[in-house]
């Protein structure tokens, strides 16, 4: 894990007062502001244009794209750059721009859009607006016309797409492609039934082409015209194609849809989808906003309340104990090692501190291959054929994950408090064991304490670290063994942000984004008073030194 | 591993001690009460650090492939992983090599500049703002861009609709996201070490007639080169292990990095494909290791200064 620890460092550097001797240039700007060289100011000239030159293509294609919201924030954004590079004076701001601007972007705008998902039903089914959701629902939603005449079809390609060439029962041959109404076709090549199979500029498909690509040539569908109610061609054998309809008809007046073959009646039912009387929904729906819905079902639905409670403690304990243990183990070592005199110190310095070098997503996987409970080398190896789930047993998959996060933190503990233990006056010892005090009662009352002053916003950091501690839980575990008493993805050693992960990206499951926001705003809601709390605390401990 | 107050410490290993390395000149005692036991404890811990990597190496070059194979620790020797690992069509190994140094090569070194710049005007210049400037970077850096994956994913697919080149499925895109942690932490790494700078430097090269860009390029950021280092092999470091965003924006085999397509070879199928996965875990590992080892000296000091200034 050596750098998202490293990452946390800044907090210290921080603590000391920034202590600058004098007011820097800008104020003493009055004397005589030197003219850039020519260079120079080639250079500002060439960089700038290349900037407003992508800019206005990003605004072009904003405009084309009719996203007038993000246009008028792009030219905000591009004039804001423009008047901060070409005014004179403004020196800081000349440095700041760049960085501030991704940060803007990529860290503070993606919170707040986090937060704007969090109150949507944003997800899988749920992606659209409700007009894509119509069209949506009468495109995949189609039935067999009845008594419609069989085409005779053949499968051509060109480039990479695929085309079918269709021969209607009265020797009329039309061509066509997903999303390409029927156009006749001029010049088609005949085989002796009569059936079209060839046209200049495409390539017939072969019928070991066709098994090959059987599950494309199934999704084509050929709309007979513009208008999508009149349905598609499809083919199922790439050689006789149906005219397909939508089985489901939408009445634009009561905004509603109709079984063709039941007469069901789908309504809107003011959760982002069409639903019947009894309450089935149409699998598309579009996306809508539900207020406080998301956080309301995190802490009331059945399958989300149990699991999620679980998880939001293994959390705390998981961070908490991290970083317990790896600081007790990190100062021990420390303690241990930190004897001038000592012979082999080195080798064992270098030795211990290999976890910290080796980089940390691949540290949880061999971590998962040394303790898989049926091949693993523990199981297998040292235990001689044993049968324990390291990895499958809730219980020991919490330690077994505790385990393979102290091996990854112990090192960077160790070198930290190696070094607050030398910056310790040496006098400080000398004094005390003039007074009589026992090592241990030195330890205990002064150098720890002092210890833990330095130490203590690292401590912080690595908490909130460890709190988001994504890739070994991931990696090693993949957040379960699963809960038993849910149908859902969520295990016992999953922490929140695997949790985020899993209900936003997961295998098997819809993706559900409005709840996996709802849950990154309560991850972020808990370290913001966290680390609230903490820094007031360790604000304190710097007074008393 | 054990974790033990130093005091109790002393009472367990004191039972076990009959290390070899004890010199016979003093009584055993004293010398285990002195420093024998601080050598049971370093060898006791560097077996626990080292096991895992010696695992899988041996793994690695062990081409029976599974892994109930790769138990028995360096029973065999052949390079047949690292032949399987260069030779799958659908898993390219190779790409994601290069894909993961270009991306951490390009973002560190970006992340190194658009720092440095902020660390010069928060250390050199005088506005307003700049307090609560640094105060926010320093609150910023306790919310990881991870947190906010999803908005990161639907923003990605909303600018692939109007720019693809920069969407998702695009490294540049990505790279433009890893920018947005380029502030923050980096920045303060930087500051501290800017201040370290006398300002009389600055000030004698002005009255010189040099403008504040000679200065920053010509002064300072040649006295600060060993930090510039640092954070880059940091930043370098951080992504070359970053999965979470990478697997959400990179969704192509050819364009993933070695994070996202190493998990790839275990996530289904752990047991057949380990000794292959043990061969790339050691190629990705060797660069970053060896990068780590042979700065460990300007890391662990930088390190230290955080904790020990406070």
């Amino acid at each position: 894990m050596p750098n998202p620890d490293l990452q946390e460092l800044p907090a210290t550097a921080a603590s000391p007062a920034p202590r600058q001797p004098r007011r820097g240039n800008t104020r003493h700007a009055p004397v005589k502001h030197h003219p850039d060289s020519l260079k120079g100011t080639i250079l500002k000239i060439v960089l700038l244009g290349l900037v407003d030159a992508f800019a206005v293509y990003v605004l072009m294609m904003l405009f084309l794209s009719q996203s007038w919201a993000a246009l008028g924030v792009s030219a905000l954004v591009v004039l804001a750059i423009n008047w901060i590079y070409l005014r004179k004076g403004g020196l800081p701001a000349k440095y700041l721009a760049p960085g501030v601007l991704f940060l803007l972007v990529f860290q503070v705008l993606v919170v707040v859009f986090s937060g704007y998902i969090a109150f949507t039903n944003y997800g899988d089914g749920h992606n659209s607006t409700k007009e894509d959701a119509i069209s949506a629902i009468q495109l995949t939603a189609q039935k067999r016309v009845p008594d419609s005449p069989a085409y005779k079809a053949s499968v051509l390609t060109k480039g990479d797409d695929f085309y079918l060439l269709f021969t209607d029962p009265s020797g009329k041959v039309q061509i066509g492609s997903t999303g390409q109404a029927l156009t006749d076709a001029t010049g088609a090549g005949k085989d002796s039934t009569g059936k079209a199979n060839s046209l200049p500029g495409y390539q017939t498909l072969k019928f070991q082409e066709i098994v090959a690509n059987q599950q494309e040539i199934l999704k084509i569908a050929v709309p007979v015209s513009n208008d999508p109610a009149d349905g598609t061609l499809r083919t199922a054998d790439g050689s006789t194609a149906y005219q397909f309809k939508p089985a489901l008809h939408y009445d634009a007046g009561t905004d509603t849809f109709t079984d063709t073959e039941t007469g069901t009646q789908y309504t809107d039912n003011g959760k982002g989808a069409f639903a019947d009387s009894k309450g089935e929904t149409l699998a598309t729906g579009w996306k809508i906003d539900v207020g406080m819905d998301n956080f309301a079902r995190a802490f009331t639905d059945p399958s989300l309340r149990g699991p999620l409670l679980g998880v939001i403690i293994w959390t705390f304990t998981f961070s908490v104990a991290s970083v317990a243990l790896t600081f007790v183990m990190g100062l021990f070592l420390a303690i241990t090692f930190n004897r001038e005199d000592l012979r082999g110190k080195k080798v064992y310095r270098i030795l211990m501190i290999l976890p910290y070098a080796f980089p940390a997503f691949l540290s949880g996987l061999v971590w998962s291959g040394i303790l898989n409970p049926e091949f693993g080398w523990l199981n297998q190896t040292l235990l001689g054929g044993a049968d324990i789930g390291w990895l499958t047993d809730p219980v020991l998959a919490r330690i077994s994950v505790l385990v393979v996060n102290v091996w990854l933190g112990f090192p960077y503990m160790f070198l930290v408090c190696t070094g607050a233990l030398q910056s310790l006056p040496s006098e400080i010892d000398e004094a005390a064991r003039m007074d009589g005090a026992s090592a241990w009662r030195v330890f205990r009352s002064i150098k720890l304490p002092l210890l833990l002053v330095s130490v203590a916003p690292l401590l912080i950091s690595s908490f909130a670290f460890n709190f988001n501690n994504f890739n070994v839980i991931y990696m090693l575990t993949g957040g379960g063994p699963r809960f038993a008493d849910t149908d859902r993805d969520i295990g016992a050693t999953d922490i929140l942000i695997t949790l985020v992960y899993k209900v936003a990206f997961g295998q098997g499951t819809g993706r559900d984004y409005g709840l996996a926001s709802a849950l990154a705003i309560i991850i972020f809601i808990i370290v913001a008073t966290i680390s609230a709390i903490s820094f007031k605390q360790t604000k304190a401990l710097e007074d008393v030194n | 591993m054990s974790v033990r107050t130093p005091a109790a410490s002393k009472e367990t290993a004191s039972d076990g001690g009959r290390s070899p390395l004890a010199p016979m000149r003093r009584p055993f005692g004293v010398w285990f009460k002195d420093k024998g036991w601080r050598h049971v404890v370093g060898v006791v811990t560097t077996i626990f650090a080292v096991f895992p990597l010696l695992y899988v190496l041996s793994a690695a070059l062990d081409s029976n492939g599974t892994l109930v194979g790769s138990n028995g620790l360096f029973s065999r020797f052949d390079t047949g992983n690292f032949v399987a690992l260069f030779s799958d069509p659908g898993r390219p190994f190779g790409r994601w090599f290069v894909n993961t140094l270009v991306v951490g090569v390009v973002t560190s070194a970006a992340t190194v500049f658009l720092g440095a710049m902020a660390a010069y005007a928060f250390s050199r210049m005088r506005f307003k703002g700049r307090r609560v400037g640094l105060l926010t970077l320093l609150l910023l850096q306790m919310f990881p861009q991870l947190l906010a994956v999803v908005a990161i994913f639907l923003l990605l697919s909303g600018i692939s609709q109007v720019i693809p080149a920069l969407g998702l499925g695009s490294q540049l895109g990505l790279i433009m996201v890893y920018l947005g942690g380029a502030l923050g932490v980096n920045t303060y790494l930087m500051y501290g070490f800017f201040n370290t700078v006398p300002q009389s430097l600055d000030e004698a090269a002005k009255i010189d007639g040099a403008s504040h860009v000679q200065i920053f390029f010509g002064i300072i950021l040649r006295l600060v080169t060993p930090i510039l280092a640092v954070v880059g092999l940091l930043a370098f470091i951080g992504i070359s292990s970053e999965f979470v965003i990478a697997s959400v924006v990179l969704t192509d085999p050819d364009s993933q990095t070695l994070a996202v397509g190493l998990y790839s070879y275990v996530a289904q199928q752990r047991s057949e494909n380990w000794g292959v996965f043990a061969a790339g875990a050691v190629i990705a590992a060797i660069p970053v290791m060896a990068l780590f080892l042979f700065l460990q000296k300007y890391i662990v000091s930088g390190l230290t200064a955080g904790s020990v200034k406070g």
